[in-house]
């Protein structure tokens, strides 16, 4: 149960010279989902472009056992991590199946999975990228993700900006998906995270200030607003 | 009425040359964000093998014109191949060295060229119905115009096919808009970027042949001299849309024959005008990516 599937020692980050994650050590257990949280501009997305390689980086990455930290960004992927982007970065002058195909991995790819995962998708294949909505084009973020078998899924505010019936949506098909992948996902709504996420580890100004369970940390109102900024009142 | 056909016909057949150099330049620079000056170089040498080929087979034949094209687009691609593979992936992500780097072999290699063929122009004359004209619509259209434009037409068909049917086709479009996320899906971008520099290299070395068939010689800076208009054609396009180098390579060539023939022999001068133009109005060029 204990399994690991990630573990992130001593990671620095740096992006056009300037060093936008200091010193951070996590684990991720190889099942659930384990939330990255932290304000604004802490380091979460560079901590996990970091991870794959996008952005220059130091220390120990161990993925399934392996480390990764020498090796390129297709190599890293192609050890089986999916990775959902903040900014959802679909193609958007490809097609939606041609976005799809393109993140075509395995020999079996889970096509049919990921068309009863979202069949608006399914719909719209002709479609290019760009002409879709943005919750549409975060399904398509979210497919091409799950479209392979991963052994670890990296997933970047995957409800940012979305009107609450597509967060519903969104939050549903990750839990889906968490039943047989584990996850890292950075999520600024506490209502998903108290929803999906079992652990949680909490970033500030490039370092790790806090990991433990997600509910203990959501109960505790003052150490939520301190961590976080915000209530996880009502969340 | 007789002056506009001609023009616009020798228009599209001049844009169909800077078509063959600027639509390489154009995925080359889209993909990798290299700005190849080398890419004239590609040309020169193609229409140097071609010529060569052509002058055991027969420069006045269909059949030794024909054998020059494919010489010399093999030639052309195995040059580039040779370039990116040696030079360009040694600097890979280092865009300013990679462009010196550019500069540099084109500079060794116009002075190559004339070390080995001389520093003179050679003049090369194709098969007797190239050097004459059709008569259509009422003027007399230099034959070889119509050469050009099918050449380019092929190419344009070819690259499309290539860019929308194949999976390699398909990574090089989505490299084009975001390469950092293709490699995030797992694939090795850079496998595509010999592949890009090759076809390239191919389209280049075929226009050297076209071109040299078109002015009618072949010289060390030939390529090098069309390289400046099919830079221009490249950004007014938009860098890495194949479409948008297309329409340019023609509006930039229609609109150079209009001024040379009613504005002075200014054709030059309006083409640089044309450039500030769309940089001013749409700096992403015609059908070029959004920044
Ligand atoms: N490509 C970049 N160029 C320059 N600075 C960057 C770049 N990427 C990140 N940074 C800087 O690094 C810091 C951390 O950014 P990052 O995007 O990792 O934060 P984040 O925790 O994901 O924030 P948010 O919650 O707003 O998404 C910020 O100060 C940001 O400005
Ligand atoms: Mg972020």
């Amino acid at each position: 149960m204990s399994e690991i599937i990630l573990k992130v020692e001593n990671l620095q980050a740096s992006v056009s010279g300037q060093q936008v994650v200091e010193d951070v050590s996590f684990e991720v257990p190889a099942v659930g989902i384990t939330a990255l949280l932290g304000r604004n501009g802490v380091g979460k997305s560079s901590t996990i472009k970091g991870i794959l390689g996008l952005y220059q980086r130091q220390g120990n990455i161990i993925f399934d056992g392996q480390p990764i930290q020498g090796l390129l960004t297709h190599q890293i992927v192609q050890l089986g991590i999916g990775y959902v982007p903040e900014d959802r970065e679909i193609f958007s002058k490809l097609s939606v199946e041609e976005n799809l195909r393109i993140a075509e991995r395995d020999k079996n790819p889970n096509r049919r999975y990921v068309a009863e995962l979202f069949p608006d998708i399914e719909a719209r294949k002709a479609q290019t990228g760009g002409s879709l909505s943005g919750g549409q084009q975060q399904m398509v973020s979210l497919a091409r993700a799950l479209i392979n078998s991963n052994k670890l899924l990296l997933v970047d505010e995957p409800t940012k900006g979305l009107a609450p019936k597509i967060v519903t949506e969104v939050a549903v098909a990750l839990e889906e998906a968490s039943k047989t992948v584990p996850m890292l996902l950075v999520e600024q709504n506490l209502e998903v995270v108290r929803r999906l996420a079992e652990d949680v580890i909490v970033l500030d100004a490039g370092k790790v200030v806090y990991t433990g369970k997600a509910k203990t940390l959501l109960a505790d109102e003052a150490l939520t607003q301190r961590l976080l900024g915000v209530h996880s009142e009502g969340a | 009425m007789d002056t506009i056909i001609l023009l616009t016909i020798t228009g599209v057949g001049l844009g169909s040359i800077y078509f063959l150099v600027a639509s390489g330049l154009s995925l080359i620079y889209g993909l990798m964000h290299v700005l190849n000056f080398a890419h004239g170089v590609f040309l020169s040498f193609g229409g140097y093998i071609g010529y060569e080929v052509a002058r055991i087979i027969g420069i006045e034949t269909w059949t030794g014109f024909v054998t020059a094209c494919i010489a010399g687009a093999l030639a052309g691609g195995a040059f580039a191949l040779l370039t990116e593979l040696l030079l360009i992936r040694r600097l890979y992500n280092r865009h300013i060295e990679q462009v010196l780097i550019t500069v540099g072999l084109a500079l060794a290699a116009v002075a190559l060229f004339g070390g080995i063929w001389g520093h003179d122009s050679i003049p090369l004359f194709g098969p007797e119905w190239l050097r004459g004209t059709t008569g259509m619509l009422g003027v007399d259209v230099p034959n070889k115009n119509f050469i050009m434009i099918l050449g380019a037409a092929l190419v344009l068909i070819g690259l499309q096919l290539f860019l929308h049917k194949t999976r390699y086709g398909m990574i090089i479009r989505a490299g084009v808009e975001n390469r950092s996320m293709v490699t995030a899906l797992g694939i090795d971008v850079r496998k595509s970027f010999a592949l890009v520099f090759t076809i390239g290299g191919i389209v280049a070395g075929f226009g050297g042949v076209m071109a040299s068939y078109y002015f009618n010689y072949i010289s060390p800076s030939l390529g090098q001299s069309l390289l400046i208009f099919a830079f221009i054609v490249t950004v007014i396009g938009g860098l890495g849309s194949i479409g948008g180098a297309a329409v340019a390579s023609v509006l930039v060539a229609i609109l150079q024959q209009f001024a040379n023939y009613y504005v002075f022999g200014t054709g030059d001068v309006v083409v640089v005008v044309l450039l500030a133009v769309v940089l001013l109005v749409k700096p992403t060029g015609l059908l070029g990516k959004k920044a």
